[in-house]
């Protein structure tokens, strides 16, 4: 463990001593705070919490069971759907209302279940495009080169050092395409790096990730709150949850049903019966 | 049979009028399609804005040659962003339907007897192209030679020996300004697919999720190249209305948007001369196929109980369609398309 990793965890650490392990604890420093978010598809309620908090530069994990409404919860706070009803506060700000591309700008950026990569363009335009306020993304703007030719430049630089950083360097001039299903992971995470967001949502950065990268990858997730930002992540898959998360939120059946930190959870007797169905009769499967 | 005086035909058809009305409609799509992945199945009512936009402006509401065209394109605007409003935020097989079903209803209304004391009805209208053939800068009894380009009483003729280019004055004339615009638009093309507004735009023909996921507020970026490609094709309808004289509705067919599909696909869509070559191409061996058939026809070459006259259209049609078959087998890119970019999974 490096020291700049020590000194994040500790950090981390501190933000959230004290906080009691039960849902809905409030934070020293929310981040993000929602109240009420409820998303019904027709009779089924797919989310309702209550309350969350997520503290400011730590790293959270969100577990649960399949079906528990984790990747609804995502969509709703980064607008990609809309709450039946509820609302939240991101940085200060009411962004209950915001569209997706609204939320990416007020600094909470999102990667995807299933990688989204612009396949048949390159790797290095892959990484432009997340690039926020470019001039030459004004239509009348774009046929002028000399108004945004600077700024291209500028963005290209810091393409190229996220590139570097993600050892996707060599792969710049490639398609998208062309890449593993690691290396998708890679290139997606990086892409949000490009907005400089406050805040970055995961979900399931680890999915069809070979163990090889696994590694890389965890590393990479602690750097981003090295650097400062917060992380809330999706996964299923407790070992990570236990190797990065400075605290975990479980959610089943759409609710919110405890919070706390890696070791609480794994002692919590809700959260082995939401995995196991510990309430239901073997029978009855 | 005279092969030399069929080459020489469809050469001359293959950089003339009728090619630069199919290039600039799919130039249009190009934007649409090619670059940003809508599937717009209306270019010929957008090209019927423009046409029916200059005609009704001239004829029927007595407006200079200049409002014409002015109403032609906001009349393409507008109907893009009818079209847009509702359909852009949905799935991009909405589009299609909307688009396909919007321009029926175009045509449908354009031969409707109701108002056919303006619009003409089935029959159409002309009598609005001659301001822009006053404009023509040379005499009709001009005559001059440069090399292998000569002028004979206003006509031009381009003699390259075993076969030559002939074209009418006003021909001339739509070929100049045709060839202008279709230069002008591929410059502008060039310079908005090469900037980051031209990124974004391949961005969401690939995902458009991810690009919302990267702030880009993509259902603005989609009506622009909406509006844009729509412009675009209302320019090919100026030349196509310009260029015969007159307009009549049923040409404004679904028929007329495949074709652009068919010269996009042909040359090499997301290629900014693409529509270019392929509309070239297209008419090159539409003129070949029929005049070559006719020609051997009258030649007694294939004789009677083979082929007939008459038979020679839809056979040109077929084979056509047989061509373009092989093609997306053996060359899915087109001309000069990037058959890389072919090989990954759209997903």
């Amino acid at each position: 463990m490096s020291d700049k990793e020590k000194a994040g965890k500790a950090a981390a650490g501190a933000a959230l001593a004290g906080v009691p392990a039960e849902p809905g604890a409030p934070k020293a420093d929310a981040i993000l705070s929602a109240t009420g978010v409820r998303r019904a598809f027709g009779g089924l309620v797919a989310v309702d919490v209550e309350h969350v908090e997520i503290q400011r530069g730590t790293i959270t994990a969100l577990i649960g069971p399949n079906g528990a409404g984790k990747t609804t919860f995502f969509n709703l706070l980064t607008g990609f759907d809309r709450p039946s009803r509820g609302s939240w506060d991101f940085d200060g700000r009411r962004a209950d209302r915001m569209r997706s591309f609204q939320v990416a700008r007020a600094g909470m950026v999102r990667t995807f279940q299933l990688t989204k990569a612009l396949t048949r363009m390159s790797v290095l335009d892959n990484m432009l495009i997340g690039a926020a306020d470019q001039v030459g993304e004004r239509m009348w703007a774009g046929l002028v080169p000399r108004l945004w030719r600077g700024q291209e430049a500028a963005n290209r630089e810091r393409a190229l050092v996220l590139l570097e950083r993600f050892k996707l360097i060599d792969k710049r001039e490639h398609y998208a395409g062309e890449l593993s299903g690691g290396q998708r992971k890679l290139l997606e995470m990086a892409r949000a790096l490009m907005l400089e967001p406050k805040m970055i949502m995961l979900d399931e950065p680890m999915a069809g990730v070979n163990p090889a990268l696994k590694q890389s990858l965890l590393e990479h997730i602690k750097d981003l709150r090295e650097d400062g930002m917060t992380v809330l992540f999706v996964e299923h898959d407790m070992d990570m949850v236990h190797e990065i998360a400075d605290w975990v939120a479980v959610m089943a059946a759409g609710q919110l049903i405890t919070e706390g930190t890696p070791d609480q959870i794994s002692a919590d007797q809700r959260v082995i019966d939401a995995y196991l169905g510990a309430h239901h009769d073997a029978a009855q499967h | 049979m005279d092969w030399q005086f069929v080459f020489s035909q469809a050469l001359t058809q293959a950089i003339g009028p009728t090619m630069l009305v199919y290039a600039l409609g799919a130039i249009g799509l190009n934007l649409q399609f090619g670059y940003t992945g809508l599937l717009n199945f209306g270019q010929a009512a957008f090209a019927a804005m423009g046409a029916y936009g200059l005609a009704l402006s001239v004829v029927a509401w007595g407006l200079p040659f200049w409002w014409g065209i002015l109403i032609g394109l906001a009349a393409a605007v507008v109907m893009a962003l009818l079209l847009g409003i509702p359909t852009l935020r949905l799935r991009a097989d909405y589009l299609a339907i909307v688009t396909i079903a919007a321009a029926e209803i175009i045509r449908r209304l354009a031969r409707a007897t109701v108002w056919s004391d303006t619009t003409g009805g089935s029959d159409g209208m002309r009598g609005f192209s001659e301001p822009f053939f006053e404009l023509i800068p040379w005499d009709r009894d001009s005559t001059w030679t440069l090399l292998f380009v000569s002028m004979d009483n206003g006509r031009l003729a381009v003699d390259f020996g075993i076969f030559e280019l002939q074209y009418s004055y006003r021909d001339t004339w739509i070929m100049v300004v045709g060839w202008a615009l279709v230069l002008l638009i591929c410059g502008v093309m060039a310079l908005l697919v090469h900037s980051p507004w031209g990124r974004v735009l391949k961005g969401i023909r690939e995902d458009e999720e991810a690009v919302r996921s990267l702030g880009k507020n993509v259902f603005a970026f989609k009506m622009q190249a909406l509006v844009f490609g729509g412009i675009i094709g209302a320019v090919a309808g100026f030349l196509f209305a310009l260029s015969r004289a007159n307009i009549q509705p049923d040409t404004f067919t679904t028929d007329f948007t495949f074709y652009f599909y068919v010269v996009l696909i042909l040359g090499g869509a997301a290629r900014v001369f693409g529509p270019v070559l392929g509309a070239a191409l297209f008419w090159f061996l539409y003129n070949i196929l029929s005049q070559g058939l006719g020609e051997a026809i009258r030649a007694d070459v294939i004789p009677p109980s083979v082929l007939e006259m008459t038979q020679v259209g839809p056979l040109v049609f077929l084979l056509l369609g047989l061509g373009m078959v092989l093609l997306l087998i053996f060359r899915p890119q087109g001309l000069i398309g990037n058959r890389k970019e072919l090989l990954f999974d759209v997903r």
